[in-house]
């Protein structure tokens, strides 16, 4: 593994079984991503794109192959390990927000801090600061029923962001959202990549996402088609 | 732990009327079991006072051949106050009391009845043996309210008596009734009159003879005089402690029915929840709990339920419950039934009672809200983050 990557996967394969019997969803991923990258993971349906945003996520293991996250291997990390690498290192933002229905929009951003044994002060500060930056300090105390798909967007962003994680993983952001709310919700993570330098990887078919990514890597059929760098 | 009490405490809350229908069916069976368990040792608790107070003391020395249960045995059951007692029984802390069958007539019927001799300067039961003193002349008797009902026999009637002496030479006179007490024990009550004990010995020619002593403290069951066995008060508290625990054995069954409907709401709560939360299973693993914080969290949210409804209970339930403690339970004519029951229990709630059916009820209850959240350890996490049923 180099260390100048934030990601490198060498030969990652992923298998399941299914009642057709196995069946391969990554078949011999090499990738290394770099600190700060604002890249895409496209692709058309099943060609993996969740699935290599999971194990990067440590939410699966590989079959086959290596797949190192910050310096760790994913697929040698036990439950717990694999627990605090997300907890502390990793924002997730996804397709439907997932946003815990009976909490507050506060006590949703909160939600991960509680996990790092923050005090009060300092969970209310970084919650604050994560609204205000995303617009939302005006709904605090709403839940997420009284808000619009682009306001649970940003709250699940700000969720993903508040406790500064060095990657966050977005699995389709904007697939829910309308074109506008797309705009906004992209430009608040390029905004967020610049100032903060946290490395984003989305996977999506979205052409207005592509718009915005620094590298896109095209999957098909679980291999990487292309891999381009289209602005620095 | 401090944080998942305060997650499922607000998962909890924040599932409004899904939380409150369970909390309220908990609370309710929370409530009835108390209140069944209450009444149960409220009548355990009278029926012991009543029986050591009107009946038993602090034990009772049995002449050998006397058994209660063998009317026949009742001729040969009698034998001299043993000496080491004069003291006792002279300072009124030992009731005497000498039994015999013998036939009463009151309004011109027939009764097989017992007759009970017993010393008027007793103090060790409440029956009021001291009025025979006040009777100068004839043979006073003392009867009980239920013997009284049921002869139609009232203050100051004249009733022929007839009974039979040692030798067997039937014999007759009047007695006239000075008192009617009112007691809760039917044992000194139905069929049966008492009379001075010295007028009994006299009418036997049983001279310094009697068949029970019933004695103050239990310091003397030290001494057996030989001819004679100790009945401790625990012994002959024997027959209401098993009816007690019969009838308990009867009030478990309420509680199972009962605490398994509350049971059944909260696995079948936890059942939907787990399949319905499962994106939310999903989002507390990607945010970085482990698996097993998420089954702790499942697990406590259905804990707390039963704290809810402990707290629910006490708002509602104090007041009712303490209202039936002052007013007590009506059971009229319910001593008809031959045990030592009053017209009116009063529920007794002791603390140990209350933190029995609490620790009851949040144990049955976590164990119960464990059982369908061990799934969740067996869930694939990409799967719950889409909602997928698994």
């Amino acid at each position: 593994m180099n260390n100048q990557y934030i990601i490198s996967i060498e030969g990652l394969k992923k298998h399941f079984l299914t009642s057709g019997g196995k069946f391969t969803a990554l078949n011999g991923i090499d990738l290394n991503i770099r600190k700060s990258e604002f890249t895409g993971i496209v692709g058309p349906s099943g060609s993996g794109k969740t699935t290599l945003l999971n194990i990067i996520g440590s939410l699966d293991s590989p079959s086959e192959g290596k797949a190192f996250v910050l310096g760790r291997s994913i697929g040698d990390l036990n439950v717990k390990q694999a627990a605090l690498l997300r907890r502390s290192q990793l924002g997730f933002i996804f397709q439907s927000y997932n946003l815990l229905p009976v909490y507050t929009v506060f006590e949703n951003v909160e939600f991960p801090l509680l996990l790092m044994n923050l005090t009060d002060l300092q969970r209310k500060k970084m919650v604050m600061d994560s609204l205000d930056w995303l617009g939302l300090s005006d709904k605090v105390k709403s839940k997420p029923a009284q808000l619009s798909g682009g306001e649970s967007q940003r709250v699940a962003i700000a969720r993903a962001m508040v406790k500064k994680p060095q990657i966050i993983l977005a699995d389709e952001p904007t697939a829910n959202l309308d074109a506008s709310n797309s705009h906004n919700i992209l430009k608040m993570m390029v905004r967020l990549n610049e100032e903060f330098g946290t490395t984003f990887i989305f996977a999506t078919h979205d052409e207005k996402v592509i718009g915005y990514l620094k590298r896109k890597i095209t999957l098909v059929d679980g291999k990487i088609a292309t891999d381009e760098t289209i602005r620095n | 732990m401090k944080l998942l009490f305060k997650l499922a405490a607000r998962n909890l809350l924040g599932a409004g009327r899904r939380t409150w229908l369970n909390v309220i069916v908990l609370s309710f069976s929370f409530i009835v079991i108390i209140w069944h368990k209450g009444i149960l040792d409220g009548w355990d608790r009278q029926a012991r006072n009543d029986m050591i107070n009107w009946e038993i003391g602090s034990g009772q020395f049995w002449q050998s051949s006397y058994d209660p249960y063998d009317p026949f045995s009742l001729t040969e059951a009698h034998s001299t106050i043993p000496s080491e007692f004069d003291t006792i029984v002279k300072n009124g802390h030992m009731a005497v009391i000498l039994v015999t069958q013998g036939t009463l007539y009151p309004s011109g019927r027939i009764r097989s009845i017992l007759i009970k001799g017993i010393n008027p300067e007793q103090k060790v039961i409440r029956i009021p043996s001291s009025l025979f003193n006040n009777q100068k002349e004839g043979i006073p008797a003392i009867i009980g309210k239920k013997m009284a009902t049921e002869n139609g026999i009232r203050v100051g009637d004249a009733i022929t008596l007839r009974w039979r002496d040692i030798h067997g030479t039937f014999d007759a006179n009047e007695i006239k009734v000075v008192s009617i007490f009112d007691s809760n024990v039917p044992e000194i009550d139905a069929g049966q009159i008492w009379i001075p004990l010295p007028a009994l010995q006299k009418m036997l020619n049983m001279s310094g003879e009697a068949t029970i002593l019933v004695s103050k403290s239990a310091e003397v069951s030290k001494i057996v005089p030989s001819g004679w066995k100790f009945k401790s008060s625990e012994n002959l508290l024997q027959s209401i402690t098993d009816i007690i625990k019969m009838k308990s054995a009867g009030g478990y069954v309420l509680y199972i029915i009962l605490l398994s409907l509350a049971m059944l709401a909260i696995f079948d709560t936890q059942v939907l929840s787990i399949f319905r939360r499962q994106k939310e299973i999903g989002t507390y693993i990607a945010l970085g709990m482990t698996r097993v914080q998420v089954v702790g969290l499942f697990t406590l949210e259905g804990s707390l339920v039963s704290v809810l409804a402990s707290l629910l209970a006490a708002i509602y339930g104090i007041p009712l419950l303490a209202l039936q403690a002052s007013r007590g339970m009506s059971l009229q004519g319910a001593s008809d039934y031959g045990v030592a029951l009053a017209d009116k229990i009063f529920p007794f709630y002791s603390l140990g009672l209350i933190l029995t059916t609490l620790i009851l009820i949040i144990v049955t209850t976590t164990i119960v809200s464990f059982l369908p959240s061990r799934r969740i350890a067996k869930m694939n996490p990409t799967e719950a983050l889409r909602g997928k049923l698994q």
